[in-house]
This record gives structure tokens, sequence and C-alpha cells, in this order.
């Protein structure tokens, strides 16, 4: 299946399902992100990052709004409708004892395998493939619990990548990374859209990456949602809104400090 | 595709035919020796045999062998799910309450009956005993339930879970405050364990619970696998979170609630076999470790049985007791063998 749009529309997070407890944190907003594009997700921590992709992936009820998918409108959704559309990588890390790669990797196919959960030929293809794009051929039956953090993320990543969904969300996912592993794992992010016309979004701390490699940047500052490409989030001074009250500031496209 | 997939069939075979064996020691050994040749006329050819020997064999060996198999399958496999919907490797089979019901349902039966002073004979005390149990564990799933479908969090069904029986304990301690000695006493040996009380009638429920208890565990290995990686993680990939929880809890509270119900709450089986049987076979994979855990457990709980009967002795010591004295120095031995998960 293919993606035409995902339309967001007076989208407002927030906590709370009666009327006395409702708790608003991010007030309403509209954004899209069209077939093969990549989309970082920026703003400081708190600023309601996580419960924005968790309410896009319908992990969390809409507070109030509407998301679209192809037109039609994610409420009527069951969690198989989700599993087909989009795969999700959170920050949690996952540590369980005597989980090999290929098990772990092999949980992307659930809505595909039978009853029991046996494999086809076709399901270990797809598998053994997903490892190769990620570069983990070689761990295929190494314990996950053994994996170096950039291992780690890179089989969550080939995980999602079996799921065989149009879209990708990912919760940070070059948070507990250094700067090569960080830049390899955004690339092949990137490459994904490219190649397999994926729709990824992300979310990150790490801007400079963003303003790179981004197609479009869906900035959260205390205020509003900004949307656009990053040429026009720095013409627009939005990135100067998100580092308000801060020691740093937006400069020529790269973040510094205001008094050095 | 599968690694080690030799290693894992010889295990398989390995304890199949362990089981086996210690099923048939466990009805040749006890305080009276019988010989194998009396005990093959009793099923083969019946008039060659003393009533009595057949009478020890057919009424209380193989009943409390067939109970100590069925006790080890249904608590391990228990043991195993609980695990994995927990995510806690402390988890045991007893972390919904289920024991706790079944406790707080038999102490009000045997010591409320001795509050109010009434004597009843032993066939209907025991049946009674089993029923009330029954019906706590019963109860206390249906509470489970209703909290689980409200809360979203598993750790607070968790915390729900271990409040429950806090609240239970302090009852059973308040009606044990009040009765008489004897009364008491009978509770405290129920706590014990028991796989020698079941006749064949009860048995025949036992078994037909614990088999519909373990076709939906079979049907629910995927799921189980899944859940392994955490409740967002199992949600994003098509799993409907409440209905798995409720047909796990279900499926857990049938397998626990009815050895509960007929043994009392036998311990340590539940929290330990699933770890042995992760050890031995160094997979995740619940395609592997359920059949592993029904072998294991069998295995494990009739080697127990034949310990607690003390071969060649007039002394029976409780199940319980054995199945700590015999469980703890296994997984202490298999902890520090296995050097790897000492430094992780």
């Amino acid at each position: 299946m293919n993606l035409q749009r995902i339309k967001i529309e007076n989208l407002s997070l927030g906590y709370g399902n009666s009327v006395n407890t409702q708790h608003e944190i991010f007030p309403p907003f509209s954004v899209t992100a069209d077939n093969a594009q990549f989309i970082a997700l920026a703003g400081r921590n708190g600023v309601g990052k996580s419960t924005f992709l968790r309410t896009l992936a319908g992990l969390q009820n809409i507070f109030s709004g509407n998301i679209f998918i192809n037109e039609k409108a994610v409420k009527t959704l069951s969690r198989k409708d989700y599993a087909n559309l989009m795969s999700f990588v959170s920050t949690e890390m996952v540590r369980v004892m005597h989980l090999k790669v290929f098990d772990l990797v092999a949980m992307g196919r659930y809505t595909y395998t039978n009853l029991f959960g046996n494999l086809s030929i076709n399901d270990e293809k797809i598998i053994l493939d997903s490892l190769k794009m990620v570069g983990m051929s070689d761990f295929i039956w190494r314990n996950v619990s053994e994996l170096s953090d950039g291992e780690r993320q890179r089989t969550m990543i080939a995980r999602a990548l079996v799921q065989d969904t149009p879209i990708m969300i990912l919760d940070e996912p070059t948070a507990f990374l250094d700067i090569p592993n960080k830049y390899e794992i955004i690339l092949l992010l990137k490459n994904l859209t490219r190649q397999k016309s994926k729709t990824v979004i992300f979310s990150t701390h790490d801007i400079n990456i963003a303003l790179q490699l981004a197609d479009k940047i869906w900035l959260m500052t205390n205020r509003k949602m900004y949307e656009g490409t990053p040429s026009q989030l720095i013409q627009t001074n939005a990135f100067d809104e998100m580092l308000d009250n801060t020691a740093l500031k937006m400069e020529n496209g790269e973040i510094k400090f205001k008094e050095l | 595709m599968a690694n080690n997939s030799t290693h894992t069939k010889f295990y398989f075979a390995a304890l199949s035919l362990t089981a086996i064996l210690f099923f048939v020691l466990d009805i040749v050994l006890g305080s009276v020796s019988i010989s194998i040749k009396e005990i093959f006329n009793v099923f083969f050819s019946a008039d060659k045999v003393e009533s009595h020997v057949s009478n020890i064999i057919i009424n209380f060996r193989l009943p409390r062998t067939c109970v100590a198999l069925l006790a080890g399958v249904a608590l391990s496999v228990s043991g195993l799910q609980m695990q994995t919907v927990f995510r806690n490797p402390l988890a045991d089979p007893y972390l919904l309450g289920v024991s706790s019901g079944a406790n707080l349902g038999v102490a009000l039966f045997l010591l409320g009956s001795s509050i109010f002073s009434i004597i009843l004979p032993t066939i209907v005390s025991n049946f009674c005993i089993a029923s009330a149990a029954f019906i706590g564990s019963a109860l206390t799933l249906l509470l489970v339930l209703i909290v689980s479908i409200r809360i979203r969090d598993i750790m607070t069904v968790l915390i729900f879970g271990i409040m429950f029986s806090g609240a239970a304990t302090a009852i059973v301690g308040l009606l044990q405050y009040k009765s008489n000695e004897s009364a008491v006493k009978t509770f405290v040996v129920w706590t014990f364990g028991n796989l020698g009380s079941s006749t064949f009638n009860e048995i025949k429920i036992m078994f037909a619970i614990i088999f519909i208890g373990l076709i939906i565990v079979i049907f629910s290995i995927k799921k189980l696998n899944v859940l392994l990686l955490g409740d967002v993680y199992a949600q994003t990939v098509g799993v409907n979170l409440k209905l798995t929880r409720i047909i796990i809890f279900v499926s857990t509270s049938l397998l626990t609630g009815s050895i509960v119900a007929f043994c009392g709450p036998v311990g340590f089986i539940g929290i330990a076999v699933p770890h042995i049987a992760r050890m031995i076979f160094r997979r995740a994979d619940h395609r592997i470790l359920v059949p592993a855990c029904i072998l294991l457990g069998a295995n494990i709980m009739v080697f127990c049985d034949i310990i607690s009967q003390l071969p060649g002795s007039n002394i029976v010591i409780p199940i319980n007791i054995v199945v700590a004295f015999v469980g703890i120095p296994v997984i202490i031995w298999i902890i520090l063998s296995n050097k790897k998960i000492i430094n992780e």
C-alpha cells in the first residue's frame, strides 16, 4: 500500500478522559506529511514530541482534532490497521535475556504470519534482507542483550522495516548514539524514503542533522508548531523562539552561544 | 530457519524420556516396597495381585503421580506467562492473587466453620475446601480483570495484585487469631500443599481445566513472543493489548486455580521452571519455552514427589518443603555456573 498523505488538522495534545481532568499540553496545530518525505520533529524536552508521536501512532487517544491518513480518519482504525500502516520505534531499550536478533526482527512480521507465528520462506527472506539493509547481517544469531546501543538501534529499525509499512515513526532514534552512528542511522532512514518510498517521521534533538538532511521540519516551541523546509524555518526565525530564554541562538543556520 | 535446532530437539527428546522414567519411578517407589512385576500385574493381569497392593497402586500412587505431573505442567506454564506479561523475572503464577484468593476462600471455610462450631465429614470437607479455593481464585480473577480493563499500565495491575494479596493475608490472619487450634492446624497443613488427596473424579476435573488452559496458552504463543518487547511494541505490531491480557489472565487462572483448589498453594515451581527452561534452551521464543516448561515442570514436580515419599521409609514430607529444598539448590547452581548472567 502507498501513502498519499497524512493530514493532521487542529490536533491538540493532552491528557485526561473526563471533562474535569482534561489537561491540554499543546495548543491545536495543523501539519501534513506526504509520500516519501523525511520529516524531523524538533523541540525542547517536555514540549510534547513523544506525546505527539504516540498520538500519531494511535498509542494514545486523540485529545482533540483529527488525523487523516489517505483521507481516512484514524479514529476508526483497529490496532491491526495501524500495524499495516505504520511501524514504530520507541526510546525504550529492549533487553530480553536469550532473545536473538533474528527472533526480535521476526516479530515485525506479526500481522503476516499464521496463528503460531511460523515464518514462511518469504518472511525469512524479508527478515534477512532488512538485516542486510541496516548492516546487521553478521549479528543474526547474537543475543540482543549483548549488542551495543548502535547495533540495537539498527536491529529495532530492521524490525520496523519487516513490518513493510508506508509510514515509519521513530522516537529519538539517535538518542544514545555517538556522532558517526547518529549520522549513519539518519542517512539509513533517509535512504528508506528514497529507495522504498517510505514516509519517515522522527523526533530528534540534533538540530544540525535535521537541518542538513530532513525534507521538512516540524518544530514545536512553547507557543506553536512550525512547519517548513529547513531553510524556510531558518528564514522565519522559528528556532529563535525555541531557544528563547536560553544561552543559545541560531546564527547562519547553526546553533551558537549568545555571548562567547 | 532455526538456529541450534539439533540442540533443542536433543533436549526435548531427553526430557520426554526422563519424564516417563520419573513417572514410573514415582509409582514404583514408596513407603511399601512393591516389585515392578507386581505393578505390571496390577495393570495387565489384575487377578494375580493381592488386593491391598492394587489398592495402593490404583488409589494412592497413580493418582498422586498424575496430580504431580499436572501440577508441574500447569504451574510452570503459568509462571512463564506471568514473567512475560509483567516483564519481571520474579513474577510467579500467584502474582494475580490467585493463591491469596484461594487462601482466603479456604480460610473462610475452615476457620469460619470452626468459629461457628460446624463439624463436617472429611469427604464433604475436602470437597468444600477445593470449592472454596476455586471460588476464591475465580473471584480474584474477576477483580483483576476489571482492574486490567480500566488500567493501561501493567505495573499498576501488579501493584493491585500485591495489595489484594496483602488484604487477603490480613483477613486470614484475623480468622486464624479467632479460631481454635485444630482448625488453624488444618489450614496451615493445607497451605503446605498436598498432591495425594485427590480422587480420580477430581483428577478428571483438573485434567479438563488444565487441558483448556494449555490450549489457550498454545494459541497465545505468538502474542507472548511480542509482549517480550513491552506493551508499546506489542501494540504497534498489531496486538490488541486489553484482549490479549484478558486471555492470558484467564488461562493463568484456569491453570493455577485448578492446582491450588486440589493441591493447595504449591510454591516455587512456577517461578523456577521458566528460568531453568531459558537456561537450558537459551532462547526467549515461546514456541520453544512453552513446550520446554511443560516437560521440565512435569520432570521436576514428579521428581519432587518421589523425594517427598522418602522411598523405603514411612515418612511423608509436605510437597512444598521438598520443592523448596530440591528447587533452590538447583537454581542457585544454574545461576552460579552461568557466568554470563552474573556479569550482566
